[in-house]
């Protein structure tokens, strides 16, 4: 059974149909990759997984539950962690603050809390400093380590290179290797590159539609298949 | 490094511990009535003006009714006072009514407009303080509409009562200060407004006033993460129109008079703002200063203009420039400039210079 399972879902964003049919199957564990070009619905559907955006019609399942329709807070409480694209952190709270709001009961388990300072080392140097100093790669790192320092099944993360120094990429991607040993992401990606070495398995939405699905491995190997649906003049 | 931890934060904070230790001693440091009047307006509005901050900001909440909760307190203990006679009794019940009746309110305005767009609950907080305006005016038969109601207050705050005398008899004095009931009406009124403001900034400091400041930041990021924002905003609405309402009730017992203009007035709601203004919204160090400066403003500008004017009266224009009779055109002008050189508040602004220093 998936993780996660989208069937013909449908958003409607005021009086434009931005999702006409997206049907997806996310499986547990590693990074599932979703591509498309701009405009194409990626983000809506994360937003619409997370009910910030009401799929209607078209259902949402997680771990076989039926979560369409949740308040966005009861998603998140049920282990399902958001990303988003504009580093969605709260520029006026400290580094400690942004954290200690993502955990269950407002104290840290001691273990996660090295992890993250591992895995992100300047949000330890940085700690009480408010979260609007720090640079946009640092931002990213804190966006996603609010996303895992609590134990979560599920991580959408949204186009986290935007941005950001190559040095920063290549540290966020072994970040994410790491992270996907212990939950499954679904990760909204433009920059192949950064999407092909972290993906196992893939889909292509365009126009709010999935036009493909597969391995990442296949995907990577078909140029004209990947020139036919992310090239910007296709 | 929080505002708080930086150089121009350790001065805010300096600045509130002069003012806690003024008004501490206040009735030692300024022995005259009118002075204790002030220091007792400051204590008062310090409590309402940082449950007014808990909404606008700490949680991006404007709200036009903080002062109908005010004087749902005050009538509270001013009708039972009336009603019961002076007993704590009566205070109790007084108070006890006006939080319920602010919370049941609170919670029906919450539950109904917190979800919608801020300027619809804003409207409606409006229409709310006016309605109960005209109620306070209209049923004068329990509010004494226009004239208000005058009553006594527990015998331990009557001017007359002596808390201890001295060899002959007589009231017997602290530092030449009378220790009777009107030193007790003040310390009452600062110990209670210390409490609230201790609670309010325990609030703040715990991880709700993080949620409350993350739901200010981002409503969607905070319900992203798993806080239910209209839970959290009804909650912090109603937490707010309670402390709202205490201060009422300690108002009221202050004054021994509560009417339309003392407790629902909106030149209160007007001076709440501008507090908040000066002070700087989401601090309430900010508040205190805040609340200071423009109780100060409010009684001693007329006398400073008076004597300014005095002391220039040979000097052409400027003696007619500095007539006391147009200290609110000189309030609006100081107004202006704090806002021009303080974008965030004194408080917010010296600690945000203090951080780049």
């Amino acid at each position: 059974m998936s993780l996660l399972s989208l069937k013909t879902m449908q958003t409607q964003i005021g009086q434009y149909a931005v999702l006409h049919d997206v049907t997806m199957d996310v499986p547990q564990g590693g990074v599932f990759v979703l591509l498309g070009r701009n405009g194409a619905g990626k983000t809506t559907t994360l937003r619409s997984i997370m009910g910030l955006w009401k799929p209607s019609p078209g259902s949402v399942t997680f771990r076989g539950q039926d979560i369409t329709g949740l308040h966005t807070a009861d998603i998140a409480r049920l282990g399902i962690a958001f990303v988003p694209e504009n580093m969605g952190i709260f520029g006026g709270l400290t580094v400690e603050e942004n954290l200690i709001l993502a955990t269950a009961k407002g104290t840290f388990d001691p273990d996660r809390l090295q992890r993250v300072y591992r895995l992100f080392p300047a949000l330890e140097t940085f700690w009480t400093k408010q979260a609007w100093s720090l640079s946009g790669g640092q931002k990213q790192m804190l966006s996603v380590a609010r996303a895992i320092i609590e134990p979560r099944e599920l991580i959408l993360i949204d186009e986290p290179t935007k941005g950001l120094a190559p040095s920063i990429i290549d540290a966020m991607a072994e970040a994410f290797r790491e992270i996907a040993e212990h939950a499954t992401i679904l990760l909204v990606e433009q920059n192949f590159e950064f999407a092909k070495s972290l993906g196992r398995d893939m889909a292509v939405i365009d126009d709010g539609r999935i036009v493909h699905r597969g391995t990442m491995a296949d995907f990577v190997v078909d140029k004209a298949l990947q020139d036919r649906l992310l090239s910007l003049s296709a | 490094m929080t505002d708080t931890d930086t150089q121009g934060g350790r001065i805010v904070k300096l600045a509130v511990l002069v003012i806690a230790a003024l008004l501490l001693f206040a009735p030692f440091l300024f022995q005259d009535i009118r002075s204790l009047e002030v220091a007792a307006r400051i204590c008062v509005f310090i409590v309402l003006v940082a449950s007014y901050d808990l909404l606008i900001g700490y949680t991006g909440i404007v709200s036009f009714a903080h002062t109908m909760f005010f004087g749902f307190g005050a009538y509270g203990a001013a009708i039972s006072l009336k009603q019961m006679g002076p007993g704590w009794d009566a205070v109790i019940v007084g108070a006890v009514a006006g939080i319920a009746v602010s919370v049941v309110i609170a919670i029906a305005i919450g539950l109904l407009s917190l979800r919608v767009k801020a300027i619809f609950f804003a409207m409606i907080t409006l229409a709310a303080a006016s309605v109960a305006m005209v109620l306070a005016s209209q049923l004068s038969h329990f509010t004494g509409g226009e004239d208000g109601i005058t009553y006594r207050t527990p015998d331990i705050f009557k001017t007359a009562t002596k808390l201890m005398v001295n060899d002959e008899g007589k009231v017997a004095r602290l530092f030449g200060v009378k220790l009777n009931g009107k030193l007790a009406a003040y310390y009452f009124v600062f110990a209670s407004s210390l409490i609230l403001f201790t609670v309010i900034l325990r609030l703040v400091g715990s991880p709700i006033g993080t949620v409350l400041k993350a739901i200010r930041e981002n409503e969607a990021r905070a319900e992203a993460i798993g806080y239910r924002v209209v839970a959290y905003r009804t909650f912090v609405f109603c937490f707010a129109v309670v402390i709202a309402s205490l201060a009422g009730t300690i108002y009221a017992i202050w004054l021994k008079y509560t009417g339309p203009d003392t407790a629902l007035s909106f030149t209160i709601m007007i001076d709440i703002l501008l507090m908040v203004v000066i002070g700087g919204m989401g601090t309430m160090w900010g508040v205190v200063i805040g609340a200071t400066l423009l109780v100060l403003a409010q009684y001693y500008l007329r006398d400073l203009m008076g004597s300014a004017a005095e002391a220039l009266s040979d000097l052409p224009l400027l003696p007619y420039v500095l007539d006391p009779d147009r200290w609110l055109f000189w309030l609006g002008i100081i107004f202006i400039l704090l806002v021009y050189f303080f974008p965030k508040g004194i408080a917010g602004t010296i600690a945000a210079r203090g951080s780049r220093a």
